[in-house]
């Protein structure tokens, strides 16, 4: 079932033979497509009125802001809690004096050392 | 129509049995058949107490219909039935067998009129689940299926201190609204909050799930949880702390999918996030709400099972499960990648998609009763879902970088029990009066408006600029991330270790001492008596000796 990274061909080297979609001509266009809509959902705020439920979010542009800063944040707290929880992928498969060994001889029997 | 009402869970309990019974090539009609047949058996029971039985010398009330429960029950089925339909030809029977006794689980628990049969189906639901788990094969799957075992268990048992409290304190355990105000409520409060992946205990679920076989975790994504939010909406509407768990949960979810690199621990935390949002509903408690947590809860088992499908479809011909091994699959999987991106948009509440007609129902509702901060923090949150399971699932799994698999595409029933998903995710955005005539409470909330669309355009379309954006920190790297399970898988044997290494070097100590100081003693004896009562010693010593023994004897006399 599974393969092996792609030997005979390596996308790489002839970026024009790959996919359409990830030639870097389409990405570009799809970038500018992009913007383009994003520049639309906050003009559109001219024509419709928003129903503000609160007071902040009936500003302009409140939803694009709010929703691009909470998510920066977001991203930026878990890089942070990373540092502190992140652990090598077989953190609890190791042979450590607490798990019995036989546990741990039997998972790299399993997965061969491999990723699964 | 039907005099008798013919329980929907023991239908599916025998349907699961005949599977096992059954030729073996009769065994995939039999695992279609019985959700389906199970679904007409949910709308053939009416509003009500429909069916008592005694058990335990109790009168326990086996069925109950009522709008809530047969939308519960509808979902289940439909699941049971997307289920078997993405794994009929690939699962071993007794994998299918158990899949749909935990979706029959999941049905009795829905129409459950007390909490006693709620609690035998409840039971019924972490046995079988546990054998999901097992089912996917590996030493790793075992491992979890146990933990994932002991937790439920525990979980029952607490349930069951706080039924059986109840029923000696008020003498009834119907099952209604409660409030938490006694020892009994509060056991299961708690009881039903383990299943439904509440803080502290939610890493259960993330823990078994991924390690499930590709075609398992399609089951246990839907029931568990959606159950014990169902147990909810019937037993504590409108508990203020639900909201700030229900936010909690939704936050973690967030956070801990985008440290994630399996892509079915992704979708695992994801869950957690969703039911999050379930919760505040139910916290809120209006009927506005309460619609959004039930209607939710029907949308999101549909796409939660579309994206594990997707995910299992992935699996099941790559066999890798890391984001870091994975990519571009896009190329030779392209229904697979349409299926999940559709199930990606739904979950991120995209427009003319089953999310967005449900979700913004307990934001509203949020709204409605001005909870400013609740509210705030649910778009913020709307905007996070997006993020970490509306790109990242797609964007890392189907394109980012070429991993170089050319897995071919997924086997026809998968193909056919994705789109049949993608369908519903879609139409149930489309006309939305399909969910809302089914929702307990009558609707008039109306969710395609200009500015309720395009602000939820805005928001998930800037959020999609943040990952886009911030994509270099969110590079996967081949880490878990710790969570609550370190403190008992690590962190507790850890202690236990330090102690008992204590005591034993302490032990060995104290032996080694006393045995050396004991050794010095008797090997002093046999030296000094040698050196003054042997044969070899001087005659002078023993005359000495013997005077003193005299001495000794004639004073004894004397006396």
């Amino acid at each position: 079932m599974s393969q092996l990274p792609g030997h005979d061909q390596n996308p790489g080297q002839r970026p024009d033979s790959d996919h359409w979609l990830v030639r870097p001509k389409t990405i570009r266009l799809l970038w500018w497509l992009f913007g383009v809509i994003l520049a639309l959902t906050v003009a559109g705020q001219y024509f419709i009125h928003f129903h503000a439920y609160f007071e902040v979010d009936g500003w302009f542009g409140f939803y694009a802001a709010y929703g691009f800063a909470t998510c920066v944040g977001m991203v930026v707290l878990a890089k942070l809690l990373g540092f502190v929880l992140k652990r090598p992928d077989d953190y609890y498969f190791r042979p450590t004096e607490l798990a019995p060994s036989q546990l741990t001889e039997e998972i790299e029997a399993e997965e061969g050392g491999e990723d699964v | 129509m039907f005099e008798f009402v013919l329980p929907p869970a023991i239908l599916m309990i025998a349907g699961a049995l005949l599977i096992g019974v059954a030729r073996p090539a009769l065994r995939p009609l039999i695992a279609l058949a019985t959700p389906l047949a199970t679904l007409y058996a949910v709308w053939q029971v009416p509003d009500g107490i429909q069916l008592t039985a005694t058990f335990l010398g109790y009168e326990v009330q086996f069925v109950e219909g009522s709008n809530l429960r047969r939308l519960f029950a509808t979902v289940f089925t439909i699941m049971g039935f997307g289920g078997a339909l993405f794994a009929f030809r690939q699962s071993k029977w007794w994998e299918l067998s158990a899949a749909l006794m935990y979706a029959a689980g999941a049905v009795g628990v829905s129409f459950a009129g007390d909490l006693i049969v709620m609690f035998l189906f409840w039971e019924l639901m972490a046995l079988f689940s546990t054998v999901v788990v097992w089912c996917g094969g590996t030493e790793r799957a075992r491992a979890a299926g146990i933990r994932y075992a002991i937790i439920h268990l525990v979980g029952g048992i607490i349930l069951k201190i706080g039924i059986e409290g109840l029923m000696i304190h008020t003498g009834s355990v119907e099952i209604r609204a409660l409030t938490l105000d006694s020892f009994d409520t509060w056991m299961i409060f708690i009881g039903v909050l383990i299943n439904a992946a509440a803080p502290p205990i939610s890493v259960w679920l993330a823990d078994a799930y991924p390690e499930s076989s590709p075609m398992g975790g399609v089951f246990l994504s839907a029931f568990t949880t959606k159950t014990a939010v169902l147990a909810l909406i019937l037993l504590f509407p409108g508990t203020e702390l639900l909201i700030w768990l229900g936010l909690i949960m939704i936050f973690y979810g967030i956070i801990w999918a985008l440290l994630e690199n399996d892509m079915r621990r992704i979708l695992s935390y994801s869950i957690v996030n969703q039911v999050g949002f379930m919760v505040v509903g139910v916290g809120i408690g209006t009927e506005l709400a309460l619609n959004g947590a039930a209607a939710h809860a029907f949308a999101h088992i549909i796409y939660k099972g579309l994206l594990f499908m997707s995910a299992g479809a992935v699996l099941y011909q790559t066999g890798v499960r890391k984001c870091s091994n994975l990519g571009g699959l896009f190329r030779t999987m392209p229904l697979t990648t349409v299926c999940g991106t559709i199930g990606a948009l739904a979950i991120s509440a995209f427009p003319w998609t089953s999310g967005f007609i449900s979700k913004s129902m307990i934001s509203s509702g949020a709204a409605y009763e001005q909870m400013a901060l609740v509210w705030y923090l649910l778009v913020a949150a709307s905007a996070g879902v997006f993020l970490h399971a509306g790109i990242k699932f797609p964007w890392f799994v189907f394109f980012q970088k070429d991993s170089g698999l050319r897995p071919p595409e997924a086997p026809w029933n998968m193909r056919l029990a994705m789109i049949f998903f993608s369908i519903i995710c879609i139409g149930l955005g489309v006309f939305p009066g399909l969910l809302y005539s089914l929702l307990p409470y009558p609707v008039d909330y109306v969710p395609y408006t200009a500015d309720h669309v395009l602000s939820q355009l805005q928001l998930l379309l800037f959020a999609g600029l943040a990952f886009f954006v911030m994509l270099p920190m969110m590079k996967r790297t081949l880490t878990i991330t710790l969570d609550f399970d370190y403190f008992y898988r690590r962190m507790i044997p850890k202690v236990a270790g330090f102690i008992d290494r204590s005591l034993s070097q302490a032990r060995d100590r104290v032996r080694d001492a006393l045995l050396a100081g004991g050794s010095h003693v008797v090997s002093q004896i046999r030296v000094q008596s040698y050196r003054y009562f042997s044969s070899r010693s001087p005659m002078g010593q023993m005359a000495i000796w013997m005077a003193v023994l005299l001495a000794v004897i004639v004073l004894l006399a004397l006396n």
